[in-house]
């Protein structure tokens, strides 16, 4: 094993790392925003609403993200309407075809964990919104929606930390991001251990930042949260939105 | 339809190489799992920081790299032993690499699944002194599993689908084959539809089992609700 070529290789392997980083970014901001009205359909109670969302989940939970990816990038030309019509200019290109796939799998991947942290808010705080006579866009704003991506935050940091690695695939189709390049060195150096280590090395950096980067905003966002220690009391908070009455119980 | 175009065969055998894959390796991944939580749980601190250091570097590389990291540098690993050009199995370095994987985060659903068991259970083990392989044998791990279960029925699922990633390295499985036909066909979109739908229909398989497994090993639980 080379330890000079480790080091020497990181540079050269650091130009895909914008490739890496935006592919993520761009999944995370595309599938995210789908995930929310999925996630909702998702807790609807009638079947014509949950139903599309469900088989939709099922579907891209159920298959490797290779095949999605080997589908819309290999598949997609194969359809007439496709092929001649506004869409072709996208689908030609892989980068845009790993955007596709990798957004709509982190979008089924990420409904799920919202539609979990959805379901364990307290009942009582919707009922609550509802006792004010809060419409139903009122209480998503307000109540699900905050409440519910509050309790997702812990699952969707590991869902965005998955995403992250699994941009690797993209290198299979021909998109030179870290992966990507490490394969092109490897096959211009053969030093597998070398080069794959240091793509290992860049990767395990991002995730920990990742990692770094959510525990923060875990801590700044659960800051509400926090019992009071002792006995029930009322805090006036001020925020944006003027004075709101929050009745905190006692915990421990 | 079914026939496609004459390669059904080939998607049913690249199919069973999947399964092969994916069963070898969850056997060998329980394996490294439990070995990665008794390991954390140990007295010894370079015992748990190794564990530590397992479970945190496998956990933050891509899968993808992983396989091509072993699969590559197992080729030279080997060329550099045997003294001339030796290339590793595709399949031997798939089982290793997704075994890894599978181990790392199975350490962490064996770890919280033996906090789960009631610590009065061990303390009564001890008092009537019993020696702790034997509280390991017979008082933790039966009274794990049913705890363990969910989180590992949820990395079966993810095991079974990173198989297709071997296929980089040129393992004949259902993702390869399909590629294969596909070429020669030039007809991906049916070709990747069926492998779509074999893996679907897997997963699908998985969770049914999975829920009755569940059902059985939580019976005799006591619930609160």
């Amino acid at each position: 094993m080379n330890l000079s070529l480790i080091i020497d290789v990181i540079p050269r392997l650091m130009d895909g790392l914008v490739l890496t980083i935006g592919l993520t970014l761009a999944a995370v901001v595309i599938g995210g925003t789908l995930a929310i009205p999925m996630a909702l359909m998702r807790t609807s109670s009638s079947a014509i609403v949950y139903l599309p969302a469900q088989i939709y989940t099922f579907v891209f939970r159920g298959t490797p993200l290779l095949v999605q990816l080997f589908l819309i990038y290999y598949g997609a030309s194969q359809i007439g309407w496709v092929r001649f019509g506004f869409l072709w200019p996208i689908l030609r290109d892989p980068l845009w075809c790993a955007v596709i796939a990798f957004s709509l799998n982190h979008a089924a991947y990420t409904a799920e964990i919202l539609r979990g942290g959805i379901r364990a808010i307290p009942a009582g705080e919707i009922e609550a919104g509802k006792a004010l006579g809060m419409s139903y866009t009122l209480r998503l704003r307000r109540l699900v929606l905050p409440t519910g991506i509050r309790l997702a935050l812990p699952a969707y940091a590991n869902e965005v930390i998955m995403m992250l690695k699994a941009s690797s695939l993209a290198s299979t189709i021909t998109i030179m991001e870290v992966t990507g390049n490490a394969r092109k060195i490897v096959a211009q150096t053969f030093s597998p251990y070398e080069v794959f280590i240091s793509a290992a090395l860049i990767y395990l950096a991002i995730t920990l930042l990742t990692t770094q980067f959510f525990r923060l905003v875990e801590g700044r966002i659960s800051r509400s949260d926090r019992r009071p220690r002792s006995g029930p009391r009322i805090t006036f908070a001020r925020g944006r939105t003027g004075m709101k009455l929050a009745v905190q119980e006692g915990g421990k | 339809m079914i026939e496609l175009q004459g390669f059904a065969g080939q998607l049913v055998a690249g199919a069973s190489t999947t399964l092969g894959l994916a069963t070898t390796s969850l056997v060998f991944g329980v394996a490294v799992g439990l070995c990665g939580a008794i390991a954390k749980q140990s007295d010894v601190a370079m015992i748990r920081a190794a564990a530590i250091l397992y479970t945190t570097v496998i956990r933050g590389i891509p899968e993808l790299l992983i396989i091509l990291i072993l699969y590559f540098g197992g080729t030279v690993a080997l060329t550099a032993l045997a003294g001339r050009y030796a290339e590793i199995n595709a399949f031997t370095s798939g089982v290793f690499a997704l075994s890894l994987v599978f181990g790392a985060y199975a350490t962490e659903v064996f770890r919280a699944a033996i906090r789960a068991v009631p610590h009065g259970q061990i303390e009564a083990a001890r008092a009537l002194g019993l020696p702790s392989v034997l509280i390991w044998r017979f008082v933790i791990l039966p009274q794990m599993w049913r705890h363990a279960l969910p989180g590992l029925g949820n990395l079966w699922l993810t095991l079974l689908k990173d198989t297709a990633l071997v296929s980089v390295v040129g393992l004949e499985d259902l993702m390869r084959k399909t590629g294969i036909a596909a070429g020669a066909t030039h007809d991906p979109l049916t070709f990747y539809c069926a492998a779509a739908a074999i893996y679907l229909a897997f997963t699908s398989a998985s969770i049914i089992g999975l829920a009755q497994l569940e059902h059985r090993a939580s019976r005799g639980a006591r619930f609160a609700m």
